[in-house]
């Protein structure tokens, strides 16, 4: 008898180790020197900055919710790194540090922000969860599940709106909405997928499926853990990806852009990848096993893509090795920045309430 | 010359500003082909085209989220609540995104959008139609809230909101759709923060705002018979109070009793007494009254219904309960 769970399982691959290992083949971004140490460059900036982000929580610099992005990085400089900077919008979810980075704000800015700094891409006001940056077009962080795309959607809207009612034959953003597995259940989710397919948004729906959303697992909070099949319910492309591969990521991204600026419509890419700290730095991280964290730091994008390159004679390891020294200073410099920069003035407490403040 | 209902001057003042101004947009729930349930977005979908009146799926937490996204960059919604109460479900885009984003932004972004729809009251529609949502969203920071009640207010602070970089939360009521009333001419808006003296007087302050005005005029026009000289406000902005109007009339007559359609627990009223007793107490010579609806959900039945919400002639006796030092 074909039951229920039986059902899931002849239809649906059901773990995430099972769907990565099982993963079809699909055209990848090409490789070449300059793309290769931009992605290199990009993903590291992300890994260091994060570690670099711990490291202050644990000292006493930082507070409040910290969600880090160790793991995910492919994703990010996967998906940014093949849109137009200060051109394409980017929407965030709470874990939005490497979006914010990615997108091009200053790690000095974001470091300000995460020491509640006059000098942070908020003013001091948002917090880690809550960057924005209207020079880079970062729509923001935005902390409760979901919220993020209706706001990316609005953005894919107006992009639409200026080119064909404004008649502004230059507005061909296109918007990337970053979220999790765990939005997937929610409302918001299906609405805009709706919409965005309806009325043939140019946006891209960015899943980074880590398969836990704090300590529910995937398999346990959704009937079909195969999120980008959701997408063929609204007539929509959708496409799965190794999310530890950055140039698989890129290969997606750049397919999904292309198809969007064309005016053919959104994407769902659903991105399986694991985050290599907990859910954030106050997470006892009880729940996932050794086996399986053993599985996924096995598959560190950064250091697949570094044995690419330097297999593939694009950089030697040296090269490597000084990018990583570049970014180490980088960040070394925007953290005694951010700790020296001041705090917001106290009698600026009630500004930016109101637009003319 | 014939009057303009209610419903039409704010199409004229939606008509105005979208022919005005290429980034003005309306979306919600039968906003264009059907023309708004109430009509007020009525031939502006055969007008301006289908992507700036947007029929949007029944989805108001995304629609209303999306606006916000569209505001962030360079448009200026206007969303349509069907019924203000739909928008319940988008509480969390009108409170963190439309109200709080701007200051969690630092000063990014401003949010230029207007949510309106018709609230409060109306005839045995039972509790789900008929809230008044402006108490519920009064607490939240960065969004003004006002109320419309005669079609001259509505079209000129519907002008001015559409116009104003903030988001802005604007309450029509289901009763005064069709209240008709000559317009000024030409391009006029209204203040979108200060309250209107409907009737100047000397014995006592009423007031009020939305349908509860017409409810006031009433009992104004019962108590000028009977000697009492009131001064009746309409409030119009409910976030922020015009204090300084408010303070100025107390100033005069000594005593303020506040009519609303709201509940009474947490209302627009309870805000307005504690604003009132923080700055006005030594003008008062007797105990701000408030004249609210019931703690209930609306009932459905006429005369629960009429029992629920404030009538003309408990204004009347309770002014002169409050005159005559009774109370």
């Amino acid at each position: 008898m074909l039951t229920n769970q039986n059902f899931i399982k002849v239809f649906f691959l059901e773990t995430h180790v099972e769907r990565i290992s099982n993963l079809q083949d699909f055209k990848k971004a090409e490789l070449d020197r300059e793309t290769g140490l931009f992605l290199y460059e990009d993903m590291t900036l992300g890994r260091r900055f994060e570690d670099k982000c711990a490291e202050m929580y644990y000292r006493g610099k930082m507070f409040g919710f910290v969600h880090l992005y160790n793991g995910q990085e492919a994703i990010s400089t996967g998906v940014i790194g093949a849109m137009k900077k200060k051109h394409d919008w980017f929407c965030s979810t709470y874990r939005d540090h490497v979006h914010a980075l990615s997108a091009g704000v200053p790690s000095f800015e974001v470091m300000s922000e995460l020491f509640g700094k006059a000098t942070g891409c908020s003013k001091g006001r948002g917090g880690s969860m809550h960057l924005f940056s209207r020079e880079h077009h970062l729509l923001g962080g935005y902390a409760f599940i979901g919220e993020g795309i209706p706001v990316a959607l609005g953005a894919a809207f107006s992009s639409r709106y200026k080119k064909e009612v404004a008649c502004d034959k230059s507005s061909d953003s296109v918007t990337a909405a970053f979220f999790g597995d765990g939005t997937c259940n929610n409302g918001q989710f299906f609405e805009c997928l709706n919409m965005a397919q309806l009325w043939k948004l140019p946006i891209i729906f960015v899943v980074e499926n880590n398969k836990w959303a704090i300590g529910m697992a995937h398999d346990r909070a959704t009937s079909n853990p195969e999120i980008w099949r959701k997408a063929s319910a609204f007539g929509m492309h959708g496409e799965e990806v190794d999310g530890m591969d950055v140039l698989a990521v890129r290969g997606a991204a750049q397919r999904a852009i292309e198809r969007a600026r064309a005016g053919e419509g959104p994407t769902l890419l659903e991105c399986l990848t694991y985050r290599f700290r907990g859910h954030s730095l106050a997470d006892p991280d009880e729940l996932r096993s050794e086996k399986e964290k053993e599985f996924w730091g096995k598959r560190d994008p950064i250091k697949k893509l570094a044995q690419e390159i330097i297999e593939g004679k694009f950089a030697t390891e040296e090269e490597l090795k000084s990018i990583d020294k570049k970014i180490d200073t980088e960040i070394s410099e925007s953290v005694k920045n951010a700790l020296e920069a001041p705090e917001p003035p106290s009698e600026e407490l009630t500004r930016y309430i109101w637009a003319e403040d | 010359m014939a009057g303009t209902l209610l419903f039409n001057a704010l199409k004229e003042a939606i008509d105005e500003e979208m022919a005005n101004d290429v980034n003005v947009c309306v979306m919600g729930e039968d906003v264009g082909q059907y023309g708004g349930s109430y009509k007020v977005t009525k031939d502006l979908y055969e007008k301006y085209g289908e992507l700036r009146v947007l029929d949007t799926p029944i989805a108001e937490n995304s629609f209303t989220g999306m606006a916000v996204g569209a505001a962030m960059t360079g448009l200026r919604p206007i969303v349509e609540g069907m019924n203000m109460g739909f928008l319940l479900l988008a509480f969390n885009q009108i409170s963190n995104n439309m109200g709080m984003l701007r200051y969690t932004s630092g000063g990014n972004y401003k949010i230029p959008a207007v949510v309106r729809g018709p609230g409060g009251v109306g005839r045995q529609l039972g509790a789900e139609h008929s809230q008044r949502l402006e108490a519920y969203f009064h607490a939240v920071p960065g969004i003004k809230i006002v109320a419309c009640s005669t079609p001259t207010n509505a079209k000129g602070l519907m002008k001015a909101a559409i116009r104003d970089d903030n988001p802005v939360l604007f309450f029509e009521h289901v009763l005064l759709y069709n209240l008709s009333e000559e317009l000024p001419d030409g391009d006029y808006i209204c203040a979108l923060d200060q309250a209107d003296v409907v009737k100047e007087g000397k014995d006592i302050t009423l007031l009020t705002y939305s349908r509860m005005r017409h409810h006031c005029l009433k009992a104004v026009e019962e108590l000028d018979k009977k000697g009492v000289d009131v001064e009746l406000i309409d409030l119009i902005s409910l976030k922020p109070f015009d204090m300084e109007t408010i303070s100025k009339s107390i100033r005069k007559t000594n005593k303020v009793i506040i009519v609303e359609e709201c509940m009474k627990t947490g209302g627009i009223g309870a805000e307005l007494i504690a604003l009132i007793t923080e700055e006005c107490f030594d003008d008062l010579d007797a105990r701000p009254i408030r004249l609210s609806s019931q703690d209930i959900p609306t009932p459905y039945n006429g005369n629960l219904e009429n029992l629920t919400i404030i009538q003309p002639h408990q204004i009347v006796e309770k002014v002169e309960d409050l005159i005559s030092g009774s109370i």
